[in-house]
């Protein structure tokens, strides 16, 4: 008869498997900036032939108060969001929503237009859209 | 996407969602509960009290433009959906709810009989 443990016989090492399986099925690589994932606001960034756009998850703040720059081909989001205010006789249940200040770095590819930029923010989504340059769009050249 | 579309879409229930976070904050007079929904227009955030239960649901519909590829995604599901159970002293009836840049407000009132009173103590 085979006997096998119930308990695997190294937790750790069981644990370390799980978090590299994990991190292999997410396909998540670190980001030199630090941890991609679970910061504030969550991003989503895509391409088309013509534009960068960059979506970034910033549900309840004051579109004003959103502090957009583009710096030596990086865009920075910073922010702050603010705590609700409650009674003083408020008991709190359940606290995840993030409070406080935030910013974001992205790194931006080499052949936008810093000058061609489209801010909006909509249902508490911030949408920026980086145009490419005139010169990197595809061209289709005629033969004479 | 047609009749085939319905074939193939799961259930809401059962399929994966985003769970919003959020906060809940109780006082006297009864529960506010705030949550993050980022994406939602007013027209597809779902709110149902059914007994006790209270169902947030919400789908992402964002503008993007025709042709984009993803490079990098943290949000990669499109619908959030999170449910609560209600105790039995607030009143499902009296549910309000604000909606404003992807954060939603709910105020659970607490019930006419489940307001605190003070209790007078006489000294004899």
């Amino acid at each position: 008869m085979i006997y096998r443990s119930l308990f695997p016989r190294d937790v750790f090492a069981e644990l370390d498997r799980l978090q590299r399986e994990m991190q292999q099925n997410f396909r998540l690589s670190p980001s030199i900036r630090g941890i991609a994932r679970g910061g504030f606001p969550a991003m989503n960034v895509g391409g088309t032939q013509q534009s960068v756009d960059i979506y970034a998850f910033a549900p309840g703040i004051d579109a004003a108060s959103l502090d957009v720059q583009i710096e030596k081909g990086m865009l920075i989001i910073a922010g702050e969001r603010q705590r609700q205010p409650s009674g003083e006789d408020a008991t709190v249940h359940i606290d995840e929503r993030f409070e406080g200040r935030f910013r974001r770095v992205v790194t931006l590819p080499d052949d936008i237009d810093p000058n061609l930029v489209d801010a909006k923010y909509t249902d508490g989504v911030l949408r920026i859209s980086v145009a490419r340059k005139q010169s990197a769009l595809p061209r289709r050249i005629t033969i004479q | 996407m047609s009749e085939h579309s319905q074939v193939t879409k799961p259930s809401p229930s059962d399929e994966t969602t985003l769970l919003p976070p959020v906060d809940v904050i109780e006082d006297a007079s009864g529960i506010t509960l705030y949550a993050d929904l980022p994406g939602v227009p007013r027209d597809k955030l779902h709110l149902q009290v059914e007994a006790d239960t209270l169902t947030i649901e919400g789908e992402i519909d964002l503008e993007m433009p025709g042709g984009i590829e993803a490079s990098h995604t943290e949000v990669n599901l499109s619908r959030y959906r999170r449910v609560f159970t209600l105790s039995k002293e607030l009143d499902p009836n009296k549910v309000s709810a604000e909606f404003r840049n992807g954060v939603l407000k709910l105020l659970i009132p607490k019930a006419e009989h489940a307001q605190p009173r003070k209790v007078e103590v006489k000294v004899a």
